[in-house]
This record gives structure tokens, C-alpha cells and sequence, in this order.
């Protein structure tokens, strides 16, 4: 079943067609379904990711109050908060969650092309995410390698999980690639082979076409993680050398001889950075839709929009190394991957600006999905602009490995992102459920999500300007770093605890509105694209009903002139404008 | 070495560009109405599948190459006699993507007897190759050359496992519609025999890109 | 509208904090000034960026927020603006990546008349390395290392013999001389980083890095290492102190030289004579003596026993104020007139054996165990002492004196003269155990490695 595509059997509609409770919503091969368990289960791991920021940050912010976390623990939690939150939270939400929920709906197919083996990626992502929670429970407990795990560190004495958390580690990262690849597959071919009648490549939704490269990023770089997890596995379990020179370890001399540490860094940054682009891309797509639908007017540029995506996916291939310039590789690579990173600014540059440029002149209902995406864009140009700093080789040796670090890529990882999803869930939140959340709740869940996160990272940026070290326990007595700093930093800690402490309102506003909130229209928010053109909502099996939607433009025909309306859905034939029409 | 990656990055960069840059002149807003779509839609999706998985394949099998030969370049990598063996081995590989080639040919001319032995033959010839790379691997180490004596050793075994590995998945297909093709082929319906046919297809695209990939990692074997 | 004054708050915000605030970079103490300036520039032109692109932003949400009868503009795209936007960025970065780029020129290229020294890192402190007379390091390699050869020194490189070795964390260099730092490691990655020189670079194990810079401001600076290398990564400090040139001279000729080391004699018969005086309160056997405050010391380490015997003669240990204990030892030490003299009875002392003390402290081994993991790692599994990370033996030594170490450790009483080289990390790490309970708990399950 798993080889022979959905599209190329001929009764494609009906063919899984789910009749128990168990093949519905368990064992369900509905794209719809497992978009949905993709992202609880995505979000239920980012939240045992939260609560271990939460602990190292109360260790920073008030070193002598509490003694919850060791050294020990907190390497292993901010290794796990790393690691959970770029590939297991962000990378399997964007892709498993958004990827899978939007791209048949906005492309008007009925499933993924593939539908068991997108059923079988979340159960082996689960697998993943299970291994690795599985580490916390092994003696050793988990890996405190950091989440780039260099060796030697990583498989050496001294480093806490060295026994089995490493391992759990690495096997469940090697899971996941697995996981990954099967959903990958699915949404490359569906995006290349299951569009409607009409959706050309260029009337794809931009957040369509930001989740496809995305996705093809995510499997040309991910095979670089498994290559080097595999080789690292065998360094600590078999004994051989690719990246463990001779080192002494515990005072003797170990077995290691001859290879690389810095070999790994090359292998992990060449996945690492198009990571970056995988989480990033998606975001740029959805919330170019949001903004646009909300702002009832077009995408500003939207043949720059996707030159645009398509550049950064390409470019993000090229850049891996800037963040090794302090690693002792051969410093004259720094003059080239300054260069092609800070060239990669032009085109993520030129997002912004449309972003901007499509709000002016624009009808802004500033509704709760609308205030996320804005409140990405202020976010993402301060993230961008400080990534102008560590881009940039020379300005980079001050700062890198300092608390600025932390702060950039937070902002512009962590925050925008993460402001994204919530545009996202708000935004397609009544064509998923049915029903209309709170907008009081989401609006204050808004405003403390945005203030708290900013006072979070921003004063982190000038910590880091100052010379705090980030993966410090504790600073002790250090000559350089004034009492303020550490006031700072405890307050920083308590803007963190309001921060996480908001993230209930949206729960809260989840749960109540999935029974008590207004049932919602097919369209409340009068948008063109093809989601929110099905007959059910929300859509039911095979999303089409009897048949297919076609496609007669593209999806952002907001406010356009003489038109009755101030938006055509693409799914319209020309009511009005004069070119041929095909009916 | 890095400028190997590098160029490596930069051939996956130009592909994705050159898929894409005739689509990227077109001004969406001005043309109205269903535009019917050529090229890519006619192929069948699982071929489609297949492919954009041969590049995952190519992306990994390519970062091992250039780790490879970046690691080849320290001081204390020690080459490995590659048995004499694996030119047997190459042998039947190449007979294997011969043989399934052929099985496709049959398939689509409806040459069912001819099918048969053609599927058979194509799966006995790589569990050959397959035995025939255990074998390999139990010479070398009679010699002493174990996975953690040198890197080298160890990027021999890892590469032909991982070869392998590609190669028993998709022996499974393979068997499967060996099976099926034995079983009652003469009684199918249409569709089941272009389901057939369509697998057979797959295969055979499978077989002829293992066997290019084994190829090149055969000549990185022997280069150093 | 909420949401457009939000943004120009942010915005004004975010500048009078970057202006007022009081956390900006340490004073520059070396020769790159340049490092700043370019850090200059991309605060002016991102400052720029940030300001304009938000302010217009929320003149956007304020103009053109939604009323009743309003409609949006129909506008695919502009070329015209967009070209123009693109240029614009572009001139930006350029101005960015130039002076970058040509700052970068003069890191990578180290000045002819650089001297040289060379920096080892290894979990979790610093040593360093200076070539000696002969301008020239010897060969090192990681096979060499034993207890008496930590630098792992080739003994048959003639040019490796008048290196001059600093085993310390603490380091001297001459204020005004470019100084090529050659980076080494023994283990794991580390980074060698000085904030007030904005310089930083990794140590690699098996490979040997660089980096340059020329003190320019005589004083004291804190080396930092800035790449987790393990649990004690935080704990990981050194020091630098820029000095006048002839000061450093002075200091240089003090440190000792590969061959002066090597040819250092022990004689721990000599050090038997001595011992008498420390039996008085240490027992025959060095078996300790709670009465008397006296630790179990039969066995130790010989380097740091001499370690802290030299901590007592010169006052780093046993001055604090409330260390009364400490402070006994001090007129004794009058007793051993030169270094010689500490290194035989030093060495006396870890030739003699006793059996396991008594003990009295009670605590949760379970939870002592797991915060004893903090302490493995340099401690050993078992206690035992590893030369490597300059930790003596822990299992065996009488549980009320852990305890009492602890405390002071954690208090400050001991470990915070600036001398004490592995002092700040220990009091870093007994920082750890906060409740006194923690502390009972950790000696109780030392108490289990003692028995056994």
C-alpha cells in the first residue's frame, strides 16, 4: 500500500476511508489527523522544554536562592530545551503540523499522495520523541552535551548522560531523520503532484511554497545529521576515530587516535544552518498569508516573495561555517562565509520590507492572528538585525559564545517563530475545530507574549555585549560583570516565568473554545485561498467532497478593483474581468 | 575538502534553481483562468516519490564521500586491501540492474513467462551481491582489519553496510512482486497489472541508481 | 492603535535602553579598537533599519487600520521600489561587510614581531607555555603525559628543554608587545577568551589553533573559556596580568623551565625528619585528629599537599578570619625553610598508609550520590583523586573535616585568596550545596566509597 501513491489509484477519494473509532482519529491515514497528533504531540514535548528553561533560568537569575538544578542538571536540561525546541517542537510543528495540515487543502487535493506512509512517520516521530524522553530515565540521565553535541565533549568523561543519554540521543535523532523523510517525501510529491486542476506553482499560497522548500532543505540537509550522529555512535561504542583525536581523558591517555573534532562541526552546521531555514521558511510563508488575508490587500511582490524563499533555501547551504569562526578552523574561510551570510541578508531583507509594504495602503483588521503576525514582523527585523552582528566575522569575535547569542537567535528562532505558530493556530483555529476562539484571551495572550518575550531577550543582547559567557551555571565572582548584570539577569528570570505563565491563556482559550466558543462560518475571515473553500468545515474526509475544487487565479485577490467583493476566492471563475474564461 | 561540500551545495542549489526558474518569471495576478499544467503532472506520483527519495539517498551517500575524503587527508589513515571479492560482487550487481531492466521490458510488452524468470533472477543476483559483501566483510576482518582499527576500516564497512541497507529494502519490493508475479499474474485485471508494472518500474529505477551509487563508492574505495 | 504605540514604545524603548543602559562593553585593553569600531557601524546602520522600518510599520497600523468604508489598495508589486529597496540593502551590508572583512585581514595575518606563547587548556583549567631562550617550542604529544611530565613534553627535543612551563591559571605578558597566543588541548573543546581583548578562539584536541593581540592597559584580566568542555565548564577560569616589560621578566625568570623540572630531586627520607612536627597533630601514621582539627593526610597527593603547604607559607591559606584551624598551621610552616624542604615531606606524606577513619555524619546517601556526580568528575567515581584535574583524594579523609572544608569552601573562607589557583572553583561547586543538609548528604555517601 505504502508504494503504490494515493493519486495513481484510480480510486483515489475513498480508498482509506476510516469507519472505527480506532482508524479515525488513531490509526488514521487523514492527512487532517495526523497534522493534528503531529502537533499535540509536537507541543506537549515543547512544554517539558519550557519547564526546563524555566528551572535553569530560576539557577541564572537567583544562583543562591534555590537549589533545584546541579551542573550537572542544568547542562542536560539546556541541552534538552535546545534540542526539543529546534527539531522536535519547530521542526516537526511547522512541517508534521502545518506542512501536513495546509498543504492539500491549499493545493485542493484530497490526502497527502502517500497516506499510510504519512501515517507511519508520526508513529515513528513518536518513537523519536519517546527515545528521547527515554533518556531521562537511564542512569546518567540525559545527555549535557549541548544541543551540537561536539564531540570529544559529547562522548567523553566529564560530560553528564555520557553512559546511555548520548546514545538516546543520537538514536533518537537518527529516528527522527527517519520520520522526517517519510513526511518529507509526502509533501515534496503532493506540493509536485497533487495540486488541482489550475494551482500552478505560481498560485500557490506563499506559505505553501515557504513549507515546500522548507521541506526540501530539510531532506538534503538532514542526511549531514544522520552521517554524523552514525559516525559518532560508532567513535563511542565500536572505537573508531572519525572525530576523537588523541585527548586525555581522566588523566590518562585514551584509546583515540587522529580524527577531527572540528569535522563534526562542519557535518552538523552544514544540517544546522539550512535548520535554521527549515523552521524559518515555513514561518515566512504562513505569515505572509495571514497578513495578507487580515490586511485584505495582496502580498506585496509576490514573485519576490518566492525568488526570495527559493534564495535564502539556496543560499542556506552555503553559510553553514559562520558559526565556526571561532572553532580553529582555517580562519581565511571566515572572509568567504562573511561574505554569502551577510548576501543572505538581502533577500530576508527584502521579506521584511514586503511584509511592511503590505500593510500600507491596506484595510488592517487588527484581529488576534493579525496582531501575531505584526508583532513577528517588529520580532523578526530585530532578530535579523542582530544576526547582522554575528554574520559578520569581525563583529563576531566579541560576541560570539555571549549571552548575545542566546539573545539573537531566541529572537529570531525562538520568539518569532513561536509568534507565528500562534498567528497560525488563531488564525486557521475555526476551520480546524468549527468553532471561534476567545478573542479577548488570545489578545492578552498577545500583549504578554510580546512584551515578556522582548524583555527577555533584549536585555540579553547587551549581557552578551558585555562578556557574560552563555552555558554558565553560575558566574561566581567574576571581575568584569557588575552586580547590576546580575540583577539583570533575575529579572530577566522573572520575565521569563510571566512569559510562561501566559502561555496558559492560550491553553485556556484552546480548551474553552473547542466546547464553548461560537461555531464558526466556512470563511470567517473572507479569505481566497483554497482551505477555506471546502464544502464542510471542518473538512471532512477527501476534503472535496464529490469534486474537486478548480483553480482560476491566484489566492491573493483581495480588494481588487470593481470587484463586488473585497476578495475572489481562487476556486471563482472570472465573474467580471474581461480575459477568456475556460467553463 | 570543504570546497568538495561546498560544490556540492552549490550543484543542489542549481538544481533547485534550474526546476524553478521558468516558473518564476510569470506574473500570477495578470493571468486569469484554469491554467492547464504541463510536464510533471503526467509522471505517476510514486514515481515522482521515488525520486525526490534517490536525492535524500544522493545527499547522504554525497556527505559520506566528502567526509571521506576529508578525513582520508590526516596523517594516520591507513588504506585497506579491498578483497578481490567486491569486483565479483560489482559484477552481479551489474548483472542484477541488467537482469531487472529486462523485467521491465517484459512488464510493459506483457511478456508474463519471460517476467517471471526475469524477477527471479533479479532477486537471486542481489542476494548474491548482498552474500557476497558478508563475505567481503568476513575476509577483511580474517585478516585483522576491524572496524576500529583505522578509519579507513571502519569507512569500508560503514559504506558497504549502509549500501547494503538501501539495497535489502528494496529487495523486499522486489520480492514482493516476484511473489505476486509468480502467484496468479495470468488471472489480473488491468489495473493490477499496470500496479504491477508500475512496481517493476520502480525497481528497476531503484536497481540501476544502487548501482551507480556502488560504483562510485567502489572507485572511492579503490582511489585511496 | 494599541498596537502602533505598543510598536513606537518598543522602539523608543529599545533605544533608551541600548543608550542608558549600563551594560555595555568592558573597557578595550588591547589593540583592537578596530573590533569595536566595526561593531560601531553595524550598531548605526541596524539602529537605522530597526527605527525607521518599525516607526513606518506603526504609521501603517495607525493610517491605514481598519474603518468603515475603507479599501485596500490593489498593488501586485512595484519594480520600480523594489529595486530600489534591494539596492539600498545592499549598500548597507557592504558597508557592514567591508570594514569586516578587512578587520578580518588583520586577525588572520599575525605581525612579524609577535612573540609567542602558548595557551593549554584542559577540563577544567589553564596552563600555558613560553619557548624559553632558544625562541622555539619543543615537541609535545598526549602520550607523553604522566604526573611528572603534565605538559606532555618530549624529553627528547632539545629545543623543548628551556621551555619555560606555567602550570598555574595565571599568566604574565608584557603590556605593548604584539603576543601570538598558540592554542592546545588536552581533552575536550575549549575556548580561550578574554573580554577586555574581544579576541576568542577555540582549543582543538589534536590540532593547534591561533590567535593574536596586543595588550595595551597594565592590570589583571579574567580568561574565560567560552566552549562547554564538560560540567565544570563555568568553573573554568584563568587569569591574565599585562605588565610592565621588565616586571615581566622578573616574573618569567621565576617560572621554572622543562629541564629545571626534570632534574628536581625528592627525597622523601629527608621529609621523614621534617614530619615530626606535623605528627604532633596529624598522628604517626598522618591518621588526623578531630580534637585537634588535624585532617587525615596519610596518602595524599604529593603535588597538593606541597600545593597547600605553600598556600600556608605564603598566606593564602589560613588568614581568613574565621579559618582558626587553618591558621594554626601557618607558624609551623616557619618550620620548612625552603621548597625543597616542602617537597620531601610532601612526599613523605604519601608514602604512608592508614585505615579508614571513623565515621559520624549522617545524611541521604541516595541524594548524596547524586550530587557527589557533580563531584566525580574531577573527585573520581570513587573518590580516589585524579592528578589531572588537581583534585586530591576525598574517600577516606575524616567526614567532620569534609564538612568543615565544605562550608568553608562555600562560604568563602577558604579558596577566595586570589592566589588559591584551584580555590574559585571549588567554591564555585560547594556554591552547590546551599542547605547544610546537601553537604551531609554528599559526605555521607563519601562515607559509603570510604568503608568499602
Amino acid at each position: 500500500m505504502a508504494f503504490v501513491a494515493l493519486a495513481d489509484r484510480d480510486d483515489d477519494a475513498h480508498s482509506h476511508d476510516p469507519d472505527t473509532f480506532i482508524t479515525k482519529y488513531i490509526w488514521s491515514q487523514d492527512h487532517k489527523v495526523i497534522a493534528i497528533q503531529y502537533a499535540i504531540t509536537a507541543i506537549s514535548v515543547g512544554l517539558v522544554a519550557l519547564v526546563l528553561s524555566l528551572l535553569f533560568r530560576l539557577q541564572l537569575g537567583f544562583p543562591d536562592s534555590f537549589s533545584l538544578v546541579d551542573p550537572t542538571e542544568y547542562y542536560q536540561y539546556v541541552t534538552m530545551h535546545g534540542m526539543i525546541m529546534v527539531v522536535y517542537l519547530l521542526t516537526a510543528l511547522f512541517l508534521g503540523g502545518f506542512g501536513n495540515y495546509l498543504i492539500p487543502l491549499m493545493c485542493g487535493s484530497r490526502d497527502m499522495v502517500f497516506p499510510y506512509l504519512n501515517m507511519l512517520s508520526f508513529w515513528v516521530y513518536l518513537l523519536s520523541v519517546i527515545v528521547l524522553m527515554a533518556s531521562f530515565f537511564v542512569p546518567g540521565g540525559p545527555t549535557g552535551a549541548g544541543w551540537t553535541l561536539y564531540p570529544p565533549q559529547a562522548i567523553s568523561e566529564g560530560t553528564p548522560g555520557v553512559d546511555g543519554g548520548i546514545l538516546l540521543m543520537i538514536l533518537s535523532l537518527a529516528i527522527f531523520i527517519v520520520a522526517f523523510t517519510m513526511g518529507g517525501l509526502n509533501y515534496v510529491t503532493t506540493v509536485l503532484q497533487a495540486r488541482a486542476r489550475g494551482m500552478t506553482l505560481m498560485r500557490m499560497p506563499l506559505a505553501i511554497w515557504g513549507i515546500f522548500v522548507a521541506t526540501i532543505l530539510g531532506l538534503l540537509a538532514f542526511p549531514a545529521l544522520l552521517v554524523a550522529a552514525i559516525m559518532m555512535m560508532l567513535d563511542h561504542v565500536v572505537g573508531t576515530s572519525f572525530f576523537m583525536p588523541e585527548m586525555l581523558s581522566m588523566g590518562t591517555a585514551n584509546e583515540y587516535g587522529g580524527g577531527s573534532p572540528i569535522l563534526f562541526q562542519h557535518l552538523f552546521w552544514f544540517f544546522g544552518h539550512p535548520e535554521v531555514y527549515i523552521v524559518a521558511l515555513p514561518a515566512f510563508g504562513i505569515v505572509s498569508d495571514v497578513l495578507s488575508v487580515h490586511a485584505r490587500k495582496n502580498i506585496f511582490g509576490y514573485r519576490m516573495m518566492v525568488w526570495a524563499i527559493v534564495a535564502i533555501g539556496a543560499l542556506s547551504f552555503v553559510v553553514w561555517a559562520h558559526h565556526m569562526y571561532v572553532s580553529g578552523m582555517n580562519p581565511y574561510f571566515g572572509f568567504f562565509f562573511a561574505t554569502t551570510t551577510l548576501i543572505i541578508a538581502v533577500p530576508t531583507a527584502l521579506k521584511v520590507y514586503n511584509w511592511i509594504l503590505t500593510l500600507w495602503r491596506g484595510d488592517l483588521h487588527l484581529t488576534v492572528p493579525m496582531l501575531f503576525a505584526i508583532g513577528f514582523i517588529f520580532t523578526f527585523i530585530h532578530g535579523g538585525l542582530t544576526g547582522l552582528f554575528l554574520g559578520n566575522v569581525t563583529v563576531d569575535l566579541p560576541l560570539s559564545d555571549t549571552y548575545f547569542v542566546i539573545g539573537h537567535f531566541h529572537m529570531v528562532m525562538g520568539v518569532s517563530p513561536v509568534l507565528v505558530v500562534f498567528a497560525a493556530i488563531y488564525h486557521w483555529f475555526p476551520k480546524i475545530t468549527g468553532r471561534m476562539f476567545h478573542s479577548g484571551l488570545g489578545k492578552a495572550h498577545f500583549w504578554l507574549t510580546l512584551l515578556g518575550t522582548y524583555s527577555i531577550y533584549l536585555p540579553m543582547h547587551y549581557l552578551g555585549i558585555l562578556g557574560l559567557p552563555r552555558r554558565y551555571f553560575a558566574y561566581g565572582d567574576t571581575d568584569f560583570i557588575p552586580e547590576s548584570a546580575h540583577a539583570m539577569n533575575a529579572g530577566i528570570t522573572i520575565a521569563a516565568l510571566l512569559v510562561a505563565a501566559a502561555q496558559c491563556l492560550f491553553f485556556i482559550n484552546v480548551i474553552w473554545s473547542l466546547t464553548k466558543g461560537k461555531k464558526a462560518e466556512a470563511n470567517p475571515w473572507r479569505a481566497a485561498s483554497l482551505e477555506w473553500q471546502t464544502p464542510d468545515t471542518p473538512p471532512k474526509h477527501g476534503n472535496w467532497g464529490a469534486e474537486l475544487p478548480q483553480v482560476y487565479r491566484w489566492p491573493y485577490d483581495y480588494s481588487v478593483p470593481g470587484a463586488s467583493e473585497d476578495f475572489i476566492p481562487q476556486n471563482v471563475p472570472d465573474a467580471y474581468a474581461s480575459t477568456k474564461d475556460d467553463k | 575538502m570543504n570546497i568538495s561540500l561546498l560544490f556540492f551545495a552549490l550543484g543542489v542549489a542549481l538544481m533547485v534553481w534550474c526546476l524553478l526558474i521558468s516558473q518564476l518569471q510569470t506574473k500570477p495576478w495578470l493571468e486569469k483562468g484554469l491554467i492547464e499544467e504541463n510536464g510533471a503532472v503526467s509522471l505517476p506520483a510514486s514515481r515522482v516519490g521515488l525520486w525526490v527519495f534517490l536525492a535524500v539517498v544522493t545527499s547522504l551517500f554525497g556527505l559520506f564521500a566528502v567526509v571521506y575524503n576529508m578525513r582520508a587527508e590526516f596523517s594516520d589513515w591507513r588504506p585497506l586491501p579491498e578483497p578481490g571479492l567486491l569486483w565479483f560482487n560489482t559484477g552481479m550487481l551489474i548483472l542484477g540492474s541488467i537482469v531487472l531492466q529486462r523485467a521491465r521490458k517484459d512488464s510493459e510488452k506483457n511478456n508474463l513467462s519471460s517476467l517471471k524468470w526475469s524477477l527471479a533472477t533479479g532477486s537471486l543476483l542481489t542476494i548474491v551481491f548482498l552474500f557476497g559483501q558478508l563475505l567481503a566483510w568476513k575476509n577483511l576482518a580474517g585478516l585483522g582489519y576491524f572496524f576500529s582499527t583505522n578509519p579507513a576500516d571502519a569507512f569500508f564497512y560503514v559504506l558497504t553496510g549502509l549500501h547494503g541497507i538501501h539495497l535489502v529494502g528494496g529487495l523486499c519490493f522486489l520480492v514482493l512482486a516476484c511473489i505476486k508475479a509468480w502467484g496468479n499474474i495470468d488471472r489480473y485485471n488491468i489495473k493490477e497489472k499496470a500496479q504491477l508494472n508500475l512496481r517493476i518500474q520502480l525497481c528497476s529505477v531503484y536497481w540501476h541508481y544502487l548501482l551507480l551509487i556502488w560504483l562510485v563508492l567502489f572507485s572511492l574505495l579503490l582511489s585511496t | 492603535m494599541a498596537l502602533a504605540i505598543a510598536l513606537i514604545l518598543l522602539v523608543v524603548g529599545s533605544l533608551i535602553f541600548h543608550f542608558l543602559s549600563p551594560w555595555y562593553f568592558t573597557p578595550l585593553a588591547s589593540n583592537w579598537e578596530l573590533i569595536d569600531f566595526t561593531v560601531s557601524i553595524t550598531f548605526v546602520v541596524t539602529g537605522i533599519v530597526f527605527v525607521i522600518a518599525n516607526l513606518f510599520m506603526a504609521y501603517c497600523v495607525i493610517r491605514y487600520r481598519h474603518r468603515p468604508g475603507q479599501k485596500a489598495d490593489y498593488e501586485p508589486e512595484n519594480a520600480k521600489l523594489e529595486w530600489w529597496l534591494t539596492i539600498i540593502t545592499s549598500l548597507g551590508v557592504a558597508a557592514m561587510l567591508a570594514p569586516g572583512l578587512a578587520v578580518w585581514g588583520d586577525f588572520v595575518t599575525v605581525p612579524d614581531e609577535a612573540a609567542e606563547f602558548e595557551v593549554i587548556g584542559q577540563q577544567w583549567h589553564w596552563s600555558y607555555r613560553f619557548p624559553g631562550e632558544d625562541q622555539q617550542f619543543g615537541n609535545v604529544d598526549i602520550r607523553h603525559i604522566t604526573e611528572d611530565n603534565a605538559f606532555g613534553m618530549d624529553p627528547a627535543d632539545p629545543a623543548g628543554q628551556d621551555d619555560v612551563l606555567v602550570a598555574s591559571p595565571i599568566v604574565h605578558l608584557p603590556v605593548g608587545q604584539p603576543m601570538r597566543a598558540w592554542l592546545r588541548s588536552k581533552d575536550v573543546l575549549h575556548n580561550f577568551a578574554v573580554p577586555q581583548f574581544r579576541v576568542k578562539m577555540d582549543l582543538v584536541p589534536g590540532h593547534v589553533s591561533y590567535t593574536w593581540f596586543t595588550p595595551t592597559v597594565v592590570g589583571e584580566y579574567e580568561i574565560l573559556c567560552e566552549e562547554l568542555c564538560g560540567m565544570a565548564h563555568f568553573a573554568m577560569r584563568g587569569r591574565v596580568v599585562i605588565d610592565e616589560r621588565d616586571e615581566f621578566e622578573n616574573w618569567l625568570s621565576q617560572q621554572p623551565t622543562y629541564s629545571e623540572l626534570e632534574t628536581q630531586t625528592v627525597d622523601p627520607m629527608l621529609g621523614q625528619a621534617s614530619y615530626g612536627l606535623c605528627a604532633a597533630c596529624h598522628g604517626q601514621q598522618g591518621e588526623g585528629m578531630q580534637a585537634l582539627n588535624a585532617p587525615r593526610i596519610a596518602g595524599l597527593d604529593n603535588r597538593y599537599l606541597e600545593r597547600q603547604l605553600k598556600y600556608y607559607r605564603d598566606g593564602v591559606r589560613g588568614t581568613h578570619d574565621l579559618d582558626t584551624a587553618g591558621a594554626m598551621m601557618r607558624p609551623i610552616l616557619a618550620a620548612l625553610p625552603d621548597e625543597a624542604a616542602i617537597r620531601n615531606v610532601a612526599a613523605y606524606i604519601e608514602t604512608l598508609t592508614t585505615e579508614s577513619p571513623i565515621t559520624s555524619v549522617t545524611g541521604n546517601v541516595i541524594r548524596g550520590k547524586q550530587l557527589y556526580e557533580n563531584c566525580a568528575s574531577c573527585h573520581g567515581e570513587n573518590g580516589q583523586g585524579i592528578w589531572a584535574m588537581n583534585a586530591p583524594a576525598i574517600a577516606g579523609q575524616h567526614d567532620w573535616y569534609l564538612v568543615s572544608q565544605l562550608k568553608n569552601f562555600r562560604e568563602g573562607i577558604r579558596g577566595s585568596h586570589r592566589m588559591d589557583l584551584y580555590g574559585d572553583q571549588m567554591m564555585m561547586l560547594a556554591d552547590v550545596l546551599q542547605q547544610d543538609g546537601d553537604i551531609d548528604d554528599v559526605v555521607a555517601y563519601l562515607n559509603t566509597l570510604s568503608t568499602n
